[in-house]
């Protein structure tokens, strides 16, 4: 199964000029747990789909809102010539394919 | 009132934004369970750089009309405070202004009276430029380059103001406080802090009412009422439909916020590592567990600088031969534009003062360099052609000399002369006006929380 087939949303946004956060959201703590346990979300497989050094990934798991977020900074700050996502809402999408075994 | 020991303190948080549009019926009926003050949000950095860079609102004047009429009204029937934050998009003083002059056709249409705070964010350039040869203007993270010259250049800098100027205004009798760039936490923090509410229950019911009812399940009209006691919070929405969630209010913390646990203010961090969710009844959630990490004070600051002016070219390619050789086509495209400008606009158009560039609608426009599949050719592709120059005549021209290669630069499978490049629009050429950019990733560090920032206090009346 991938990542997007199990978790209710998957979203971009950003969080300051700056910044890109991602979250990633259950609908159930069983899904939130099935996600977590397989150990396919981490610091270094989002480093490595969002092309990315390792040590700029912010990666947070949040049981109690059945999430998990990444922050990176943003590849171009928000509105500098050559950004096409003003809002940054549409940068999600290569974690829908995620394989979760 | 400051230093009794309080039950509770309650708000109501009417909509996510100023102008966003408040429902009067979820208004009213909140109201009927007589808060103790009314405070609203009416700015944010999303939308870009504009707003700050040209000292315009996003909202039209209208929208914000109707809800601070709505939200005025309320405050006076009911004699509780209003307190508006970042008002007009940027919270610059231009925006500030723009907004107390609504106020005043508001309180002359509706025959009220109105002790009113003004407070002013934007920041004095000298000022800043001192502060920064004494090392008291410190990088935030991805840092950013500072200077006295990024200072001049810039077109405007505010400051993110806390809670402190807010308080001043409410213990000289404000009835309504008009704050300039605020933090949106600050503005419902500012009273519980000042009654003597704990500092991690008061921020974090700050931060989940400043959003209005995205805090719900399922966002839609209504409004937020919030309660905060010695030991916990209380957290509902008035609103058709509408519900607060264990879940929904924990996962507010996410939403635009590169930390779900720490969250940053001028005074210190809230801290909702410990904090816990639970449903009270359908739509009501109790929070407890918050803190407070007290830390030394600083003020965020947001400025913005001219980019340029730009003027655009909107239109597509349907052509397969050309799809499949977009990247080297648009390239020789782009040499041969670089090549007109040189001979018509000469010296004027220095490679190095201009910059074009085309957004693959249907390639890669839309993630860049993170698209993950960009290789996969459709069967038809959008471009806008983007040229930003230091003045909108020479934009135009080189959005003009871009329109003729784009339609006719040959490729070697058709022979003879080809129009490659479908033009939505006669003219083709729309001029946007200046672009701006953030030009600041910083906290000042003054040497208290009110110096900068200027109160004015007016009463507002017919």
């Amino acid at each position: 199964m991938i990542l997007a087939d199990i978790a209710n949303l998957i979203r971009s946004k950003n969080a300051g000029p700056f910044t890109l956060t991602f979250d990633i959201m259950f609908a159930d703590l069983a899904s939130y747990r099935r996600v977590k346990d397989s150990g396919a979300l981490n610091a270094a497989a989002f480093a490595k789909l969002y092309r990315c050094p390792v040590d700029k990934v912010h990666y947070f798991e949040c049981e109690n809102a059945l999430a998990f977020k990444f922050s990176i900074p943003r590849p171009l700050t928000q509105g500098e010539l050559g950004d096409g996502d003003t809002h940054g809402g549409q940068q999600f999408i290569p974690l829908m394919n995620v394989e979760i075994p | 009132m400051a230093n009794e020991k309080l039950q509770q303190i309650r708000f109501i948080s009417p909509v996510g934004s100023v102008g966003g549009g408040i429902s009067s019926a979820a208004l009213d009926e909140a109201m009927a369970q007589a808060p103790d003050f009314i405070a609203c949000d009416a700015g944010t950095t999303d939308a870009g750089p504009f707003s700050l860079g040209t000292g315009t609102p996003a909202f039209p004047r209208e929208a914000v009309k109707r809800d601070l009429s709505l939200m005025l009204r309320a405050g006076r029937k009911a004699n509780i405070p209003v307190i508006l934050g970042s008002a007009g998009t940027a919270g610059g003083d231009v925006h500030v202004d723009w907004v107390l002059e609504i106020a005043r056709e508001v309180v002359a249409e509706h025959a009220l009276t109105l002790r009113t705070a003004v407070i002013y964010a934007e920041q004095d350039k000298t000022y800043l430029k001192r502060l920064l040869r004494e090392d008291r203007i410190l990088p935030l993270d991805p840092a950013r380059p500072i200077s006295d010259s990024i200072i001049d250049g810039s077109s405007r800098i505010v400051g993110m103001m806390g809670v402190e100027p807010l308080q001043q205004a409410i213990l000289n009798g404000a009835d309504f406080v008009l704050a300039g760039r605020c933090s949106d936490s600050a503005l419902f923090a500012a009273i519980p802090l000042m009654r003597g509410f704990p500092p991690g229950l008061a921020w974090h019911a700050g931060k989940i009412s400043e959003c209005g009812t995205l805090v719900c399940e399922t966002l839609g009209k209504g409004v937020i009422f919030t309660t905060v006691s010695q030991d916990e919070i209380t957290i509902r929405p008035y609103g058709a439909g509408l519900r607060c969630t264990p879940q929904s209010v924990a996962a507010h913390s996410l939403y635009e916020n590169s930390n779900p646990y720490l969250h940053r203010e001028c005074s210190g961090t809230f801290d909702l590592t410990k904090a816990s969710f639970e449903a009270i009844d359908g739509v009501t959630v109790r929070i407890r567990g918050s803190k407070f990490i007290s830390e030394p004070y600083t003020v965020k600051l947001e400025g913005a600088e001219l980019a340029g002016y730009q003027s655009i070219i909107v239109g597509g390619i349907r052509d397969p031969y050309i799809i499949r050789q977009l990247d080297e086509w648009l390239g020789s495209v782009r040499s041969y534009i670089d090549e007109s400008v040189a001979r018509v606009l000469g010296d004027k158009a220095d490679k190095s003062l201009y910059s074009i560039i085309f957004h693959r609608y249907g390639i890669n426009a839309v993630m860049g360099g993170l698209e993950p599949d960009p290789k996969h050719l459709p069967h038809e592709v959008g471009i806008v052609l983007e040229a930003t120059a230091p003045t909108q005549d020479m934009a135009h021209k080189l959005a003009q000399l871009s329109r003729q290669p784009l339609l006719h630069y040959p490729i070697k499978e058709w022979v003879g002369s080809i129009t490659a490049f479908a033009c939505l629009h006669n003219p083709a050429v729309i001029d946007r006006g200046p672009v701006y950019r953030f030009n600041l990733n910083h906290v000042a560090v003054p040497s208290t929380p009110v110096e900068m920032f200027r109160t004015h206090f007016m009463d507002l009346c017919v």
